[in-house]
């Protein structure tokens, strides 16, 4: 079941998201990466500087201000 | 031709220059890395992190002219443990599909991914990406590197430290990038690392080894420790110096994505690799001040 069902109707705010400001009507971090279009296994997620792990994305609820970064694989030494 | 061998190189007792004489492990378990081959042809199997390999070649994946060349180049190199990283995407909700002919080159290898934290300043920054790296890479190891210095970037061994304790607690597998100094690898292996990974110079620089004498005080004093000496390796001959100081294993990037024939030079360097594990499990002779003739003339010139 979707937690966000459960959630007040959605309001529009304004996160940061990669150091940009970006704004979404997304209750969830799970439900902001679907509004993205981003598939949730090719990213790792972070808010507010602490690891959100995908298990816990549908529960992380977003609120006006938050940063939200996102990591991806990388060729690295 | 393929000679069984029967002596240990731990047995080796003659006082060879380059044999360290080791003592039992005080800081950690059991980890016997010295397996002799049954066959010369047939590297003997070693373990790292929980893993058996045979190739004792750590190969990074950055800084190729083409994933074309990187994927020839870790097939040629013999690697089985490969480095990758992570990255903050720069554009807000851009896809991550850029890197993605990357990633799965990379899995397509087969190789092991050693994930790295480049890039951290801070312990909690270094744990942060250590927990997102073992989430997107499905891997409990961590290359755990925490910069102290922006011209060497050289390890902060305190951050360094820090950082390891809490991983090690969390359950991860890690693999510290560190300083060649005893103490503070000795503290790495108190708070749970199992495995060290000390400079042979600054990242990228070429050097080789700079301070052959501090490895080998590792190796001495921390024996049963895997060592893999990460960062700094210029040529093969600087891989070959290593093992032969009876280090475990080596890490390298730069020297084989910017010669100008990776695919080559990452051949080369994984039989340098070999040729110096030989060298050392065979034991180096020992240097001599003067000629010594090894022709068995019978101590007398011939004279017609």
């Amino acid at each position: 079941m979707n937690a966000a069902l459960t959630l007040p109707a959605a309001s529009t705010i304004t996160l940061t998201v990669n150091g940009a400001a970006h704004t979404t009507t997304a209750c969830t971090l799970a439900q902001w990466m679907v509004a993205q279009g981003l598939a949730g296994d090719a990213l790792a997620t972070a808010v507010n500087g602490a690891f959100v792990p995908r298990t816990q994305r549908a529960q992380r609820l977003l609120a006006e201000g938050d940063a939200i970064v996102t990591f991806q694989p990388i060729e690295g030494g | 031709m393929t000679t069984p061998m029967t002596t240990s190189p731990r047995d080796w007792k003659a006082g060879r220059s380059a044999q360290v004489k080791e003592e039992p492990a005080k800081r950690a378990g059991d980890t016997e890395q010295n397996a002799l081959p049954s066959r010369l042809d047939a590297p003997a199997t070693w373990q790292i992190g929980g893993r058996k390999l045979q190739s004792r070649f750590l190969l990074g994946t950055a800084g190729y002219p083409s994933p074309a060349v990187l994927q020839q180049a870790i097939a040629a190199s013999g690697a089985q443990v490969v480095t990758v990283g992570l990255r903050r995407q720069l554009a807000a909700g851009a896809p991550a599909s850029a890197d993605g002919d990357f990633f799965g080159i990379i899995k397509s290898t087969g190789a092991h991914l050693l994930p790295n934290t480049a890039g951290c300043r801070t312990a909690r920054e270094a744990i942060t990406l250590a927990q997102m790296a073992r989430e997107l890479f499905d891997t409990p190891w961590i290359k755990l590197e925490v910069v102290g210095d922006e011209h060497t970037l050289q390890p902060d061994p305190f951050e360094l430290v820090d950082a390891a304790r809490q991983l090690v607690k969390d359950g991860f597998e890690v693999f510290p990038y560190c300083t060649d100094d005893l103490v503070s690898c000795q503290r790495l292996l108190d708070v749970g690392c199992k495995i060290l990974m000390p400079w042979g110079a600054p990242i990228g620089s070429g050097q080789g080894l700079v301070n052959p004498g501090a490895l080998r005080t590792l190796r001495a004093r921390l024996p049963g420790v895997p060592l893999i000496v990460d960062a700094g390796i210029g040529s093969p001959a600087d891989a070959v110096q290593a093992m032969e100081l009876g280090l475990d294993g080596v890490l390298l990037n730069t020297a084989v994505a910017k010669a100008l024939n990776p695919v080559r030079m990452a051949r080369a360097f994984g039989l340098g690799i070999q040729a110096g594990r030989l060298a050392f499990e065979a034991g180096v002779m020992a240097q001599q001040d003067m000629a010594v003739a090894s022709t068995p003339v019978a101590g007398h010139p011939i004279l017609l």
